[in-house]
């Protein structure tokens, strides 16, 4: 009895991680027919994906720098999703961080690198920090939802970038919505040249490794565990809740904030309008499929990544659409969200495969 | 005349085997107690019954003919209906709009409200159930909307009624209405299971007793009037146990909890009004009263969780103040009402849970905020084996375990900080009667070591038999303080609900 409760909670365990796998197998599946049906071989689609993506160090260098981003957000959403927050909000915050950064970057001057790259992350880290703070103090004091705020918010912030770029720091002389170019020692150092894999990657395998630290080593991650998985219980136990919802929901915006920085410092070299191409939301998928475990997102956006970079890399030579990888992070989402219909699919499997033996075994004993 | 049959049922779950070759009959005109703790297997036996989950083998007979029952609707057209232990009515709408939820009289498109409330009526006088069929649900006592969920299921024109738990929310008078009320539609031609783990009530109602114990049967033609409740606990539990003796204390000290002038208010109700009362070292305080008198609202003030609008209250003459962590600090040890939503987070460990509260000491965590897991994990085994948890290791979840054995969890980690007074809720509800025996001397352990205890409790006996002093609150007040022993149940029970004037005009209604 008591052996089969130990098993119990290993299965528990296991089952989170078979339930992300199973909805990325379910996924990439499903995929494997929207591939089809727009007239491709969905086997040598994949084949020719992985082949670029893990098989050439260009391809694998794409990989790693198109999942940045999306790590950055990825743990924004899973760690504010550990209080049960939902951050809805990591595209603003994005923003948010990538204007304090090109800011920085462009206008403070004549500091070592090193340290202009610190200043730079910083103020985008206290950027996206703020905007999230606040719409956590509006939860906390005025019991306002944070979805609803952060979605709004994300349009105020988004179009006050952008007025920023096109009006008062656009540089003369531009024809897009742009700031100016950031002094080179703000720029991060590439790790391969003529690709845009940078030093940012280390920058957010730091974060997660942090924020795993956190969650599982400290006071803070107790109370954190505590809030998001019985808020009740949390007020018997004397934890200031209202502080955990601050404190939380601030890091998750800050972390978002340093994906902002990351992309100026590292790819563009200056704000551009419009230059995520939704990796807020994208942030969702992400840590939905890691279970919401900071490591789990680096990984899981590594996956997705690569199917990017495969994609974006054969779309030059065939024409697979790169949206293609939305429709597979969408249905991630719907399979990781829907862990019942996983099972239930399972179940439907299972009972054909018993009743086709039962046929052959009928079959034999006749 | 016999109405089902369950022969050979067995239900395995993933890694339990939850019944094992359970056989059980129902006759015509028969009121069964089904017996047994918590996980013996009773709640199970009666789902499959009742179509709410499969059995892993074995058949059912209804008047003889072999049944299977793939949904609770399959069973509530055979005229087999459950009353369940947590009401499903809905409290703006009447007797009236409840009763004939989901099975409304009239065309598709119109209801047929002349009909049905003729239908409900008779019920209701055929019954003698009290009832004003045109009275909103929200204004009725817990008693009261039992009965309209039995008269949900005679209206579904039941011949098998189970009910699971049926007294644990109800005031001993309330108990003696709903036994005249069963005895009635027993002799009617109504065939009713109790599934309860109250002996006393076993007794008083059932014309069969049936024992489960771990998932088999343990007897099932016990006669209820020549067995002692001794014997009965005992066929329950497997061995001997001790309920009944009364431990006084014996050196009460100096006040410790003092609470003068307390009121509290909630949606512009006020649920405590104006109470003053004092826990002496060393001594149980226990507060009897139906539940929804203020018993929440008094120990949410007394454990700082909300904000009083008067109220003093002193620990050892020092004033309290603040909220939850300041009288936990200060050291006052809770036991909360629902141990689910309020004492554990279940799908922590049971070392994390063991420092919930106290997480912040010394103990477990540096000045910078880093956990001592390791000391964490020392002091949850010691924990573990000086409260009998049982538990594979302290790292499993405390969700895997028997509510026992939770309860066991919040009460050694409140008794385990040295507490100088303890606000204890319901301590033993749900939990079986090992646990309880167990629990109980923890209890009383601690009160003989100096602690002053509040003990709020909905089981009467339970209150009884723990405390020193008892108060009765009704309606926020306290309307009676005694000695224990110098009330009976009957009297105690009178107070609960407001005295004498309060019985007489619920018969009228």
């Amino acid at each position: 009895m008591l052996n089969n409760l130990e098993s119990a909670k290993k299965m528990e365990v296991r089952n989170s991680f078979i339930n992300s796998f199973l909805a990325l197998v379910f996924s990439l599946l499903l995929g494997a027919i929207f591939i089809w049906v727009c007239g491709y071989s969905p086997i040598e689609s994949y084949k020719a994906i992985i082949g670029v993506s893990l098989g050439t160090v260009k391809g694998f260098a794409l990989s790693l720098s198109q999942a940045t981003p999306l790590m950055f957000t990825g743990l924004s959403f899973a760690l504010a999703y550990r209080v049960r927050m939902i951050n809805t909000g990591a595209e603003g915050q994005l923003y948010a961080g990538a204007m304090a950064a090109a800011l920085v970057g462009a206008y403070v001057h004549n500091l070592p690198s090193p340290i202009h790259i610190l200043l730079a992350f910083g103020a985008a880290f206290i950027a996206g920090g703020l905007v999230a703070l606040l719409v956590a103090a509006a939860k906390v004091y005025l019991k306002s939802n944070e979805i609803t705020m952060t979605l709004m918010l994300n349009n105020i912030i988004i179009l006050f970038t952008s007025y920023l770029a096109n009006g008062p720091l656009k540089p003369a002389g531009s024809g897009v919505g742009q700031t100016e170019r950031i002094d080179d020692s703000a720029k991060l150092m590439k790790l391969i040249p003529q690709t845009q894999l940078t030093i940012a990657i280390f920058v957010v395998i730091i974060v997660a490794v942090i924020l795993q630290y956190i969650l599982h080593k400290t006071v803070f991650g107790y109370e954190i565990k505590v809030t998001g998985l019985n808020l009740r219980g949390a007020y018997v136990a004397g934890i200031n809740v209202g502080k955990t919802y601050l404190l939380t929901f601030a890091l998750s915006g800050a972390v978002a904030g340093l994906g902002g920085a990351a992309m100026v410092l590292g790819v563009n070299y200056r704000f551009i309008e419009g230059f995520s191409s939704g990796y807020g939301f994208s942030g969702i998928s992400i840590a939905a499929l890691a279970a919401y475990s900071p490591i789990g997102v680096i990984l899981s956006a590594f996956l997705i990544g690569i199917l990017k970079a495969g994609t974006i890399t054969l779309n030059r030579t065939t024409s697979i659409p790169v949206e293609f990888v939305d429709v597979i992070q969408v249905l991630v989402i719907i399979f990781v969200a829907a862990p019942t219909l996983i099972r239930a699919i399972l179940n439907k499997f299972k009972k054909i495969k018993e009743l086709t033996n039962k046929q052959k075994h009928g079959g034999e004993a006749i | 005349m016999e109405m089902i049959r369950m022969e050979k049922i067995s239900k395995i779950y993933p890694g339990t085997v939850a019944l094992d070759g359970v056989d059980f009959t129902l006759n015509k005109k028969e009121i069964v107690s089904l017996l047994g703790e918590n996980g013996a297997g009773k709640t199970t036996l009666m789902k499959i019954l009742y179509g709410m989950t499969p059995p892993s083998s074995g058949e059912i007979y209804y008047n003889g003919q072999p049944v299977k029952f793939k949904r609770p609707l399959d069973a509530i057209e055979k005229g087999i209906c459950m009353v369940h232990q947590h009401f499903m009515l809905v409290p703006a709408f009447t007797i009236i709009e409840n009763i004939i939820t989901g099975n409304e009289p009239g065309s598709s498109m119109f209801l047929d409200m002349k009909k049905a409330r003729e239908e409900v009526k008779d019920l209701i006088s055929k019954f003698h159930f009290n009832l004003d069929p045109d009275t909103k649900v929200e204004k009725l006592s817990v008693g009261e909307q039992q009965r309209v969920e039995i008269l949900k299921v005679l209206y579904r024109k039941a011949d098998v009624i189970i009910l699971d738990e049926p007294t644990a929310v109800l005031t001993p008078q309330e108990v003696n209405d709903l036994f005249v009320i069963l005895r009635r539609l027993r002799d009617d031609g109504k065939s009713i299971i109790i599934i309860t783990h109250k002996l006393k009530e076993t007794k008083a109602i059932a014309d069969r007793v049936v024992v489960l114990r771990d998932g088999h049967l343990v007897i099932d033609d016990v006669n209820p009037s020549d067995t002692t409740t001794k014997q009965l606990s005992e066929m329950m539990v497997g061995r001997e146990v001790n309920l009944d003796t009364r431990k006084p204390a014996k050196n009460i000290g100096d006040i410790c909890l003092k609470v003068s002038n307390l009121k509290v208010e909630e949606d512009d109700k006020e649920k405590i009004k104006n109470i003053s009362f004092n826990v002496r070292h060393g001594e149980i305080l226990g507060i009897a009263g139906v539940e929804g008198n203020g018993q929440t609202q008094l120990l949410e003030a007394l454990t700082g969780l909300i904000e009083q609008n008067a109220k003093e209250i002193t620990l050892d003459g020092k004033k309290l103040n603040g909220n939850s962590a300041q009288f936990l600090k200060a050291g006052i040890g809770h036991i909360p009402e629902d141990r689910l939503s309020m004492g554990l987070v279940k799908e922590m460990s049971i070392m994390e849970n063991l420092i919930l509260g106290y997480h912040r000491e010394r103990d477990f965590c540096t000045r910078h905020g880093i956990l001592l897991k390791k000391n964490i994990f020392n002091y949850a085994k010691s924990l573990k084996e000086k409260f009998l948890i049982k538990a594979p290791s302290v790292e499993v979840a405390a969700s895997s375990l028997s509510g026992g054995n939770q309860q066991k969890i919040i009460i050694a980690r409140a008794f385990s900080r040295n507490p100088k007074a303890i606000i204890i809720a319901h301590p033993t509800r749900g939990v079986d009667i090992g646990a309880i025996e167990y629990i109980h001397e923890q209890l009383l352990e601690l009160r003989d070591k100096g602690a002053a205890i509040l003990l709020v409790s909905a089981d009467l006996d339970e209150v009884r038999k723990l405390s020193d002093r008892i108060l009765v609150l009704y309606e926020g007040k306290i309307v009676s303080e005694s000695m224990p022993g110098e009330l009976d149940e009957i009297e105690m029970g009178l107070l609960m609900t407001g005295g004498h004037t309060m019985v007489e005009e619920g018969n009228q209604c």
